[in-house]
């Protein structure tokens, strides 16, 4: 019985083991690669770690695309921050202030984040060229706050619906209105969910590729997954350039999620309602 | 309350323009004879749906869409609940290998493609490991096979998404009680049979949200295809998304690109109406 035990009990972390082998392969990979000369990037070693480590390739790929990381450094602050914060009155209201078919408007939001961007990109272009948006960070900006709205608004929606009603009613009696609740009794509590949007629209920001590639494709401009993917195409066979590249683009979003692992967390299974 | 809805009706109008007005333009564009960089909207009917419909391109797309989601959803759902399960065994280092299986989803599609375009060169990669356990004559050509480099894709895609997969039956595992296990256990059953019988079937929701999610992100496809090379030889790695932007704003086709967007909003409705059926009466509290 005992020795039964020990033998599943080995199994199961041999199998963790093994499938954490396998989720870390890939990072391995880029990072050994990327930290490899050019001239050692070669197809039959390319799992042995670098024997002359170098910074060449990480140096080759930040001249590259160090331009676009600071341009989607200046796209996703602006467009967390604005976001989550038009997501929490949002999530206020629904939760709060229960106005006339407020469900199917709640129900038409969650819809609208479910379909695939394909369905309205092409009016998206003519409507930003219109307003002298298109290929600009503002209007980058703005197509992300704007496809936001649902995702905030359901993620601050169900924070402020466990906030009970009581301590809204002691507010309304202190004379406090429709802002002043807000302001004074709901903004002060809500760091733990601003803290959860914040981390999600950062990271379904920052990751984005197809709205960066339609909207604001001008090279110099774009959001650094676009650059990154352009990397591949002009260091070809550069392979050390190219991981440097992709390890770049993807430091912000690991850090953060390493950082804030348990509120990466949550913000996963609220927005488990999202795509 | 008319103080909550002034507040409220900006965000109404944007989504109510930048998603079901755009839908409804998408649509309008698909009946029209825009085909060059020039807007035409000169009404044309079903022609551009037609002549979808009778594309082979169009014919591989679905073909694609079909096998990546087999293989990107079985995968999912198979790795994501073993792997919860063997999380839920109260094991030592829980935290620090969920945090693991969990990081590929924190990284993009771009990235994540251009790591496993790395790992699936036919000459290197996993194919050097193949033949270092003696697996000589197992070399496949993976993304750029002519028939299944679909389901290379979606091991790619599935070792991103099967962490977040794993998180969703974790929270659901842990909100079955274990007494609830020890009185089926009492009953006699083996542990298989307790899954097979009670841990299984409580957690069908948790299942019916894995496959809408895993379905979204089969019609979706996007970055990881762009990142792996494109639509491949013979398009064998060509989605809807794909098509539609080089048809769109790579050979201004716009009408017939509008087609592609139109049907991939079809396709989704096919999920979402479910979807929202479950969803009413959480909703509604």
């Amino acid at each position: 019985m005992n020795l039964q035990r020990i033998w599943t009990r080995s199994a199961i972390y041999f199998l963790l083991i093994a499938f954490a082998a396998y989720y870390l392969m890939p990072f391995y990979v880029m990072l050994i690669t990327g930290l490899k000369p050019f001239a050692d990037v070669q197809i039959a070693r390319m799992w042995e770690l670098p024997q002359n480590p170098t910074l060449e390739g990480v140096l080759r790929a930040w001249t590259s695309v160090a331009p676009n990381f600071w341009n989607s450094v200046r796209i996703t602050v602006p467009a967390a921050l604005i976001s989550a914060f038009i997501g929490s009155i949002n999530g206020y209201i629904f939760a709060k202030w229960r106005f006339p078919h407020a469900d199917t408007v709640f129900i038409l939001f969650l819809v609208g984040m479910f379909l695939p961007y394909q369905g309205v990109l092409i009016p998206l272009v003519r409507t930003l060229q219109f307003f002298g948006l298109y290929g600009t960070m503002p209007g980058l900006v703005m197509v992300h706050c704007i496809f936001g709205i649902p995702i905030t608004a359901l993620l601050f929606r169900g924070y402020y619906a466990g906030i009970p009603n009581e301590l809204l009613d002691a507010g309304k009696i202190d004379g406090c209105g429709f802002f002043g609740l807000y302001r004074w009794i709901l903004l002060p509590i809500s760091l733990p969910a601003f803290a959860v949007v914040l981390l999600w629209q950062f990271t379904t920001i920052w990751n984005d590729y197809l709205i960066g590639l339609v909207v604001l494709s001008n090279p110099s401009r774009a959001p650094v997954n676009v650059a990154v993917q352009n990397l591949a195409g002009s260091y070809f066979v550069e392979w050390n350039v190219q991981m440097s590249g992709a390890l770049i683009a993807a430091l912000p979003t690991i850090f953060v999620y390493l950082a804030l692992g348990k509120l990466f967390l949550r913000g996963l299974l609220a927005g488990s309602l999202k795509g | 309350m008319l103080i909550a809805l002034v507040v409220l009706a900006p965000s109404i109008f944007l989504v109510a323009i930048f998603i079901y007005g755009f839908i409804g333009w998408t649509f309008y564009i698909s009946t029209v004879k825009w085909d060059s960089a020039v807007v035409d909207y000169t009404f044309v009917g079903l022609k551009n749906w037609q002549r979808l419909f009778n594309d082979a391109r169009f014919h591989s797309d679905l073909r694609n869409h079909l096998l990546y989601a087999l293989g990107f959803m079985s995968q999912c759902i198979v790795f994501g609940f073993l792997l919860a399960v063997l999380l839920d065994l109260r094991i030592k280092g829980e935290a620090l290998f969920r945090t693991i299986f969990i990081f590929p989803f924190a990284v993009s599609g771009i990235v994540t493609g251009v790591a496993w375009r790395w790992l699936m060169q036919p000459t290197t990669g996993i194919n050097l490991l193949f033949a270092a356990v003696g697996l000589e004559n197992l070399q496949p050509s993976w993304f750029v096979h002519a028939k299944f480099g679909m389901l290379a894709v979606s091991i790619a895609a599935a070792w991103q998404f099967t962490g977040y997969v794993m998180a969703l039956y974790l929270a659901g595992l842990r909100g079955i009680s274990y007494e609830l296990r020890e009185a089926a256990a009492i009953d006699g059953a083996d542990s298989f049979e307790i899954y097979r019988y009670v841990i299984i079937p409580l957690l069908a929701p948790v299942t019916f949200v894995v496959i809408v999610l895993t379905g979204m992100n089969s019609i979706r496809i996007f970055d990881l295809v762009a990142a792996m090379g494109g639509s491949g030889p013979a398009f064998a790695t060509d989605t809807l998304a794909f098509n539609m932007y080089q048809t769109t704003f790579g050979s201004y086709r716009f009408s017939l690109g509008a087609a592609i967007g139109s049907f991939m909003i079809l396709l989704s409705l096919f999920l979402v109406v479910p979807y929202l059926r479950s969803m009413r009466g959480e909703v509604e509290r």
